[in-house]
């Protein structure tokens, strides 16, 4: 009788967590559309860049992806994970402690970012941007959640684990070796550091990140997300369970090994390509199975998605699932590769999954879940509707206008004339052709902004009329080994569950201080192939390049393409970046390649050009950095630098560490002297302008033997 | 490229973490019943809205 009785109980789900991610999504969305939608004007129109310091895109840009992915599809993940999970595994959250501290700790990340991005604090690796105590603070509070999700999961009352909580576990252990792998630093000074990785390492790690950043913070958890709450408002079981475990363990099996597709014609050795290519163009099928999966789980349930918003937002974010994983296979063969990289292809590519899958994901999750959590009734399907309409249309606006940008501008790129000169040769002619499609774009998310606006009030409406929340008993039926359950072997599971996460971590940590030694590029290529390393003037330069977000809009790469070495020089080589913590390759080319820049103009020509860079291209879309004309270089804190270099295996001899900052001085006295004669203002060797325009000059400078 | 001798172990290592957590949910009898959870998370201990 006892045991009858055991099997039986009443809890209380932890719901109140799950509302506080809740509107912390509803607040950080707003930040991260506003984000983007800014910078989108900024595209369109430079003066948007305001000439101020904080605002300038290249420092907006970063604060726009990292709101998006870790605030905005991170909190509502948490929330989707931790509702969903009760439910599943019949149990109430491991810890509401735990709980409480993933939650607040989280925020406080979140806003250590959005003051820290803007004010220039940035790693200069995209979606890795934020700077080592950011990064370790994020260390520990995925560890938090870990702890918090694997106690749970060892502490359910249902035996099966539905495929929803496979998603998620393994979201929560990938996401965890990517970023402690990918954020391996050393520290400079409080908020500076140089990742232990250089030059074409580190574009492999940092690829190898943020592919799998999109994989499993971006697609897996919001797998799991769709698998629970579509089959929920549809009120229908998922098409196909089998289908499901096929889709979930193909994916993740092939996910992490097509991360080298964002590095094609690049100094990658070629195998490396084609197998990223070919992993890439593998996952065509699991995530076409999971497709089909979620769309033909609305079988028989078609006629909802004439009256059910949640339904419309979940059956059209689950087809731009499709389409994007359609299209990114497709983006990743090489000869596609080679028109759409580096254009705003890619951009529409990543909206069309972000608005239109995570997004709408989100959407029809909150739509669901607010009344539900506040024991109501939304208090309009009219505007949650005009809010589908408008986010779609938002999003169709978006996506067509960069998709018809990139290739436009790719063909462009490679237009040649029959006896084999650049159709194009003015880099900027090909930037006023897509213009206009760049209002389109930021009239796309102005939209996306308007419905989520209309959601937001919605939402408010729906809580404010909500009676006060008490929370309900539910009763459960334990399915677990009972005997287990009494003897108190859960909690050693439990135990065990955290250690091993622990252990999991620690392994990571000590494997890259071991492994890194070995690593170091310059000890396995011929010393004739070796570079100079920077001075310490351009060293201070490259730095400002990496606050200023110069990568945003400039690769450093040349592939050889006929018509990237005619508009470039020689293709790049692996030794050019070898010295290079972070490596600067770009995704990106919103203005040309600087792999080549340097002596191609004179210093004064780069002072005029980044103060106003419509003095020497008209129609330049570029803001003005005019603070690194007043901005003071810091020349002592080069010393630590050179040090922190050293020690990673940059050739640096100890006079040369000593005195970094009187070579510095030195160096820039020269240029300062240089821009005074040249007609330019005197006095300014001191300022960050010099520091910059020593590092433009050094670029594809430095090899020892001039590539042929 | 020595960097593979980091990167590939690392895939390998969750590779096969992976391999472990599907050889585990076969022989725990995750596995066994591919229809009903289907159909069980539709109705179990939900308060209805």
């Amino acid at each position: 009788m006892k045991a009858v009785n055991s099997l039986v109980e009443d809890i209380y789900y932890d719901d109140d967590i799950v509302k506080k991610f809740i509107l912390a999504t509803l607040v950080f969305a707003g930040v991260a559309l506003a984000a983007g939608v800014m910078v989108a004007l900024q595209l369109a129109f430079w003066p948007m860049n305001l000439n101020s310091e904080w605002l300038s895109f290249g420092r907006l840009r970063p604060l726009h992806t990292n709101a998006a992915i870790f605030a905005f599809a991170g909190n509502a993940i948490f929330a989707g994970i931790y509702h969903s999970s009760q439910r599943l595994l019949k149990a109430r959250l491991f810890s509401d402690f735990l709980s409480r501290v993933h939650f607040w700790g989280w925020q406080a990340i979140i806003v250590a970012a959005a003051i820290t991005l803007p004010l220039g604090y940035s790693h200069g690796k995209e979606y890795a941007e934020l700077e080592w105590p950011i990064d370790i603070a994020i260390t520990l509070i995925w560890v938090v959640f870990a702890v918090n999700f694997f106690g749970t999961l060892a502490k359910r009352r249902e035996k099966h684990m539905y495929v929803a909580l496979w998603f998620y576990i393994a979201t929560i252990i990938t996401v965890a070796l990517l970023h402690v792998i990918n954020s391996a630093e050393i520290p400079v000074s409080a908020f500076k550091s140089y990742p232990v990785y250089a030059g074409i390492q580190d574009a492999m790690v940092q690829w190898w990140y943020g592919h799998n950043a999109v994989a499993f913070f971006l697609t897996t958890p919001f797998l799991g997300l769709m698998y629970y709450y579509l089959p929920k408002a549809a009120n229908r079981p998922v098409y196909s369970y089998r289908l499901s475990i096929i889709h979930f363990w193909a994916l993740v099996f092939i996910y992490i090994w097509a991360g080298p597709h964002h590095l094609l014609y690049t100094s990658l050795p070629e195998w490396a390509q084609t197998l990223g290519m070919v992993f890439s163009i593998m996952l065509w099928a699991p995530s076409w199975g999971g497709m089909i999966n979620g769309l033909l789980t609305l079988r028989g349930a078609w006629h909802l998605l004439r009256t059910d918003p949640i339904i419309k937002f979940f059956a059209t974010a689950v087809t731009f699932y499709g389409m994007a994983t359609f299209e990114g296979p497709l983006l990743s063969i090489k000869s596609v590769s080679s028109v759409g990289h580096y254009t705003d292809w890619i951009v529409g590519h990543v909206h069309g999954g972000t608005l239109g899958w995570n997004g709408f994901m989100i959407f029809g999750m909150l739509y669901y879940l607010v009344p539900r959590l506040w024991k109501t009734e939304l208090y309009s399907v009219k505007l949650a509707t005009a809010h589908f309409w408008t986010g779609f249309l938002g999003t169709i606006a978006y996506y067509l206008s960069m998709v018809v940008a990139g290739i436009t501008q790719g063909l462009m790129w490679q237009a040649m004339t029959p006896d084999g000169r650049l159709m194009y040769p003015d880099f900027i002619e090909t930037v006023t052709r897509i213009l206009p499609l760049y209002w389109v774009r930021a009239f796309g998310g102005i939209l996306y902004l308007a419905g989520f606006l209309l959601m937001v009030y919605n939402l408010y409406r729906t809580i404010k009329g909500a009676p006060v929340s008490v929370p309900e008993k539910v009763r459960v039926v334990n399915t677990r080994d009972v005997t287990a359950v009494e003897t108190g072997h859960r909690g050693l599971e439990g135990a065990v569950t955290v250690f091993s996460v622990l252990t999991f971590l620690a392994v990571l940590v000590g494997s890259v201080i071991e492994i890194y030694p070995t690593l170091a590029l310059h000890k396995y290529l011929p010393p004739s192939a070796q570079v100079e390393p920077y001075t310490p003037l351009e060293l201070a330069g490259r730095d400002l390049y990496i606050r200023e977000g110069c990568y945003l809009c400039h690769s450093q790469q040349i592939r050889p393409l006929a018509s990237e070495v005619l508009r470039y020089g020689s293709p790049s080589t692996a030794e050019e970046s070898m010295y290079d913590h972070p490596f600067q390759w770009g995704s990106k080319r919103t203005g040309p390649d600087l792999a080549r820049v340097g002596k191609k103009y004179p210093d004064l020509w780069h002072y005029r050009h980044m103060l106003n860079p419509r003095v020497v291209t008209p129609q330049s879309i570029m803001p003005n950095y005019i603070w690194l004309a007043t901005n003071d270089t810091d020349f002592l804190v080069l010393r630590k630098k050179f040090s922190v270099l050293k020690n990673m295996g940059t050739p640096y001899s100890d006079d040369q560490v000593a005195n970094a900052d009187i070579h510095a001085e030195k160096q820039a006295k020269e240029i300062a002297k240089s821009l005074e004669a040249q007609g330019g203002p005197s006095g300014l060797e001191r300022k960050e302008i010099v520091a910059m325009i020593a590092y433009l000059q050094a670029l594809g400078q430095k090899a020892k033997e001039t590539p042929k | 490229m020595n960097i593979l001798y980091l990167m590939i172990p690392l895939s390998l290592l969750l590779g096969f973490g992976f391999i472990a957590g599907f050889i585990w949910s076969v022989r725990s009898g995750q596995l066994d019943d591919t229809e009903t959870p289907a159909y069980r998370i539709l109705d179990e201990g939900e308060e209805q809205p």
